[in-house]
């Protein structure tokens, strides 16, 4: 148990006590809440709030053993059925229950960031990947052996398919550690501000808002304490670069991260790394640790202007709007991860109302090689507009599924050959939230001018249905939406239900009007990016498959064809049965 | 002063104070953006219903949240937000349990004004019948989640003495609920508890004890009176020499008030029966059709498959087809027990009810006996409707206005107070 110090209740520590408990009890009861409350001094009811936002966190126990199995289309479309069926027959309990000897409990979430191996779960948060049948009933048998999932996990596999030539290669290529720190000896804050705008590097977790200005604007805010958070949240279905940053290179993260503070004035960094990659943690604190050692971090930091800034890692627990930097500064605080209206931005006041910058850790890895490589070497990479290379995630219907390294410019027939896509018929880019992509788009260049990306490339051939996997998208925005802003949490769960039509063959043409239509509500009104992205790929979809959509253009009938009558009188016909059968 | 500053609202030039918030300025200037979570000692602003959202300089953004500066254009009134503002609305009665007439807070209810000025009468969502509940355990409230549109004002703006929120949200997404803490609850004291009731927008907090304080028609909505300009797009229905109209009517899952409203037409009927004949209708007892009609008029929506069976049968027998009264259009009254599981419906009724016998053990149960639906419906998720005469029941004189409209092919204006029911 985190030791809380009395009469200084500081809330940032409310997820740590939170995920504590949670491992150590399986689940967090009533009276956890009533002391947690009281310690933090709260409403038990706040305390409630904060963790039913999180879907990490259980209210009542789930297992000595928690499964959470991938449900990303994706895993779906690489086997997640069989898997389900096998641990369900293991356990003898149906998804998203608790088996009845307490040990395991099995449940679903959305994509952990392992796409490139599907099916996958994770088992206390250790990651099990390319999961079969056989796989299920071995790993079943040695948990109730008393083996710990640690001992004999998987170690997820980087998979880096394709890197540029080595003079062209950013991120993947041998990093001498500390290298890029002898810049701060010889350079003033100011000056790899500069240079950063210089290099026109921009957020790469799929915004691309530049990142010289964001730094600079923390800079030019005065505070007693400023902040630097890494955006490690890599929520968006079917991207896990990050992941494989984190694996490969921890060392050029802390590097950037130390290099954004100087930039901004930071003293303190935090880690923001999603549930899903604990199993990731305890390397990182270990490369801060070593940092720590040869005081890259800590007071009195060597620099031509000497610094003080520390690193910590918080760990999410299971929301992807917290991915969202305002929600995820939320997250840290202690609180929901509800995303703030837009009146004041983080670099003015962020977490703990000081000025903070979130950057993702590809942004923040991308600096220290920038400083390595020197800028007008990373400017004549990619493109003008977007220098350098772009890490893609890929899985899908494709023979290479893993991680790119490619530089901004290539033309994305060529990736698609490289990626060894056969059929290709829609490219789901830059995840849910992104747009989906067809034959006519082949020939476009991968780029800031043409086609950006942040991250995730989903490809998906004939066979699979395009309903279907719109469908899945939508379940995962009406799970994910925060739930605090009308178009959002209504207009998704309408748009659903408008899919589901489909699926179910009874849409026409007015349900097709209708999707366009409230998609331009909700896309105009929602209070933050999940919302206003959320309809996208359903819009493009149905516009650049005319053929798939064609079904559901005729007219409305005159009697609905969504109304069925049986299934509406099947309850009271069960009820009945029940009743009046006699069981004795 | 000289930290004026000059915008545009909808292209009229105005001055302001330099910072002031948009809803402020542009209420001032006479401009009225509807707002629904705007509270003003509440700051930051919450931003959560969308309500009020405009386009400044081209793009979209909340007024709430937006605090003028040089030069800003500002669109208000177009008819692209003005249609989003109501599509948010209509969203909210969508979601939620909003039955005005059983409400407390009628017609001093806010979201309920905005619906009557923007002239809402049908919403194009399909009801979300998501389960929510109803919270009677705290000491001096009622949490009615079933009303709540989140809009977060009772939960930033009431604390306790030391500080604690009293209420919170849980869980999130569709599931996201106001919660109140009992605890923390009984601390506020009677002003404050109030207050929290006085400041929901909806009739989502009450307090025990007090309702409807005011009568109707005395209270702080009843008096808006806009009139609402309804255009008919239909063709003509031609006639041929010494032929009438052809109305049929009836009434599926409601109590017939609507009907009695029909008979309320009173001396119009004589000249009304100038230019119709009823076939299929309670008032003529006609039980089956004879022809085919000009226009059906169906009261109640669908708790049955007898009302579908009917209701399938309008849809086919009538050119044009009507749903008139909040039941049909909604589910109204008997629609509430789609917040409640069926068999917990059926056994309340007849086994563990306190009219039911001791020992009860039978549900009524015989092929000619009806079978329930699983919800109630509105008609228009069972059948196509063409128009929606809203009110509980909708009154006489209008029901025969918009009728005589559709049959006649005009157009008519509505006043306020002929759809508004309470």
């Amino acid at each position: 148990m985190i030791m809380l110090t009395k009469n200084k209740v500081d809330r940032s520590q409310l997820m740590a006590v939170l995920w504590e408990i949670q491992r150590k009890k399986r689940h967090i009861a009533h009276d956890d809440i009533t002391k947690i409350a009281k310690e933090f001094d709260l409403s038990r009811m706040e305390v409630e709030g904060v963790l039913t936002f999180y879907h990490f966190f259980h209210r009542s126990d789930c297992g000595k053993y928690t499964i959470y199995l991938n449900n990303s289309i994706i895993s779906k479309h690489n086997g997640m059925g069989s898997i389900q069926a096998a641990f369900e027959k293991e356990i003898g309990v149906p998804l998203g229950n608790l088996s009845f000897d307490k040990m395991f409990g099995l449940y679903e979430t959305a994509c952990i960031g392992l796409s490139d191996q599907e099916p996958a779960c994770l088992i206390n948060f250790q990651p099990f990947t390319n999961l079969t049948p056989e796989k299920v009933k071995t790993i079943i048998s040695k948990l109730r052996n008393g083996e710990k999932p640690s001992d004999f996990c998987d170690k997820p596999k980087s998979n880096i398919q394709y890197t540029p030539a080595i003079d062209r290669t950013v991120f993947f290529k041998p990093y001498k550690d500390f290298s890029s720190l002898a810049f701060l000896k010889s350079n003033k804050p100011e000056d790899l501000i500069e240079l950063i705008k210089k290099s026109k590097l921009a957020g790469r977790g799929g915004a691309f808002f530049p990142t010289g200005l964001k730094w600079q604007f923390a800079r030019q805010n005065k505070a007693d304490i400023k902040y630097l958070i890494c955006n490690a949240d890599e929520g968006e279905p079917g991207t896990f670069k990050d992941r494989v940053l984190l694996q490969e290179h921890p060392e050029t993260l802390i590097e950037g991260m130390i290099l954004a503070a100087y930039a901004v004035g930071a003293s303190e960094g935090i880690v923001y790394l999603r549930g899903e990659y604990r199993y990731l943690k305890a390397a990182i604190e270990k490369v801060i640790a070593s940092y720590k050692k040869y005081n890259f971090l800590g007071n009195n930091i060597a620099a031509k202007e000497p610094f003080n800034f520390d690193i910590h890692v918080h760990l999410g627990a299971g929301a992807y709007i917290c991915g969202e930097e305002t929600a995820l500064i939320h997250s840290i605080e202690g609180k929901r991860g509800e995303p703030s209206t837009k009146v004041v931005f983080p670099v003015e006041r962020g977490y703990k109302d000081k000025p903070t910058v979130v950057n993702n850790v590809e942004t923040l890895c991308a600096v220290p090689h920038i400083l390595e490589m020197g800028v007008d070497k990373w400017l004549s990479l990619g493109t003008e507009k977007t220098p350098g290379t772009k890490l893609l995630s890929v899985s899908g219907d494709c023979k290479n599924k893993g991680i790119y390294e490619i530089e901004w410019g290539m033309n994305f027939r060529e990736f698609l050959k490289i990626i060894g896509a056969e059929n290709p018929k829609m490219i789901q880019w830059s995840g849910p939230s992104g747009n989906a992509l067809s034959e006519a788009d082949f020939d476009r260049t991968i780029s800031g001018e043409d086609l950006i990306c942040g991250g995730s490339v989903m490809v998906f051939d004939e066979t699979r249905d395009i309903p279907t996997i719109l469908k899945h998208f939508s379940d995962f925005f009406v799970d994910e939406s925060c739930g605090i802003c009308v178009p959002c949490r209504t207009g998704n769960f309408l748009l659903n239900r408008k899919i589901n039509k489909m699926i179910s063959g009874v849409a026409n043409r007015k349900d097709m009007i209708d999707i366009k239509e409230w998609s331009h509500i909700i896309k105009t009104t929602s209070r933050c990016g999940l919302g206003q992205m959320s309809s996208n790929s359903l819009n493009d979809a149905i516009e650049k498959f005319p053929k798939v959509f064609e079904k559901f253009m005729a007219d409305e009938s005159a009697c609905k064809k969504s109304f069925s009558l049986e299934k509406a009188t099947a309850d009271y016909d069960r009820i009945i049965n029940e009743i009046t059968s006699d069981y004795e | 002063m000289n930290n004026l500053i000059n915008l545009t609202i909808d292209g009229k030039k105005i001055q302001a104070e330099k910072g002031k918030n948009l809803v402020d300025v542009a209420k001032d200037n006479g401009v009225d953006i509807p707002t629904l979570c705007y509270f003003k000692s509440i700051n930051p602003t919450l931003g959560t219903c969308r309500i009020c959202t405009v386009k400044l300089n081209g793009r979209y953004t909340t007024s709430c949240t937006t605090h003028v500066t040089e030069g800003m254009d500002i669109e208000v009134n177009t008819p692209e937000l003005l249609d989003n503002r109501k599509a948010i609305i209509e969203m909210l009665y969508a979601e939620g349990n909003h039955f005005c007439p059983t409400c407390e807070k009628s017609g001093n209810c806010e979201m309920q004004s905005h619906a009557y000025n923007m002239g809402l009468t049908v919403t194009r969502y399909p009801h979300a019948f998501s389960e929510k509940t109803i919270d009677f355990a705290p000491e001096r409230m009622i949490m009615e989640s079933n009303r709540c549109i989140l809009c977060k004002r009772c939960v930033e703006e009431i604390k306790t003495k030391d500080g604690k929120s009293v209420f919170s949200f849980i869980k999130r997404g569709v599931n996201t609920r106001v919660q109140i803490d009992y605890k923390e609850e009984r601390k506020l004291s009677e002003e404050e508890a109030l207050h929290a009731m006085d400041i929901c927008p909806v009739g989502a907090i009450l307090i025990k004890g007090i309702a409807n304080e005011k009568p109707f028609g005395e209270r702080k909505y009843d008096f808006l009176n806009k009139n609402v300009h309804t255009s008919l797009n239909n063709n003509k229905i031609e006639l041929k020499e010494g032929e009438k109209f052809v109305v049929a009517t009836t009434s599926l899952a409601g109590c017939f008030g609507c009907h009695m409203s029909l008979l309320d037409i009173d001396t119009d009927l004589i000249d009304m029966l100038e230019i119709v004949e009823f076939n299929k209708s309670p008032l003529t007892d006609i039980k089956n059709f004879s022809k085919q009609c000009h226009v059906g008029l169906i009261e109640g929506g669908c708790a049955n498959d007898e009302n579908v069976h009917v209701l399938k049968d309008f849809r086919e027998k009538c050119d044009i087809l009507i749903s008139f009264g909040e039941c049909a259009i909604m589910g109204g009254i008997p629609a509430m027990r789609n917040f409640v599981p069926l068999q917990e419906c059926l056994e309340e009724a007849y086994l563990n009810g306190l009219t039911s016998e001791l020992g009860a053990d039978i549900i009524p149960a015989h092929e000619d006996i009806p079978k329930l639906l699983d919800n109630v419906y509105p008609c228009n998720e069972v059948v196509k409707i063409d128009y929606y005469i809203p009110g509980c029941p909708p009154n006489a004189q209008h029901i025969w206005k918009v009728v005589k409209s559709i049959l006649l092919g005009e157009e008519i204006p509505i006043a306020h107070d002929e759809f508004k029911y309470d």
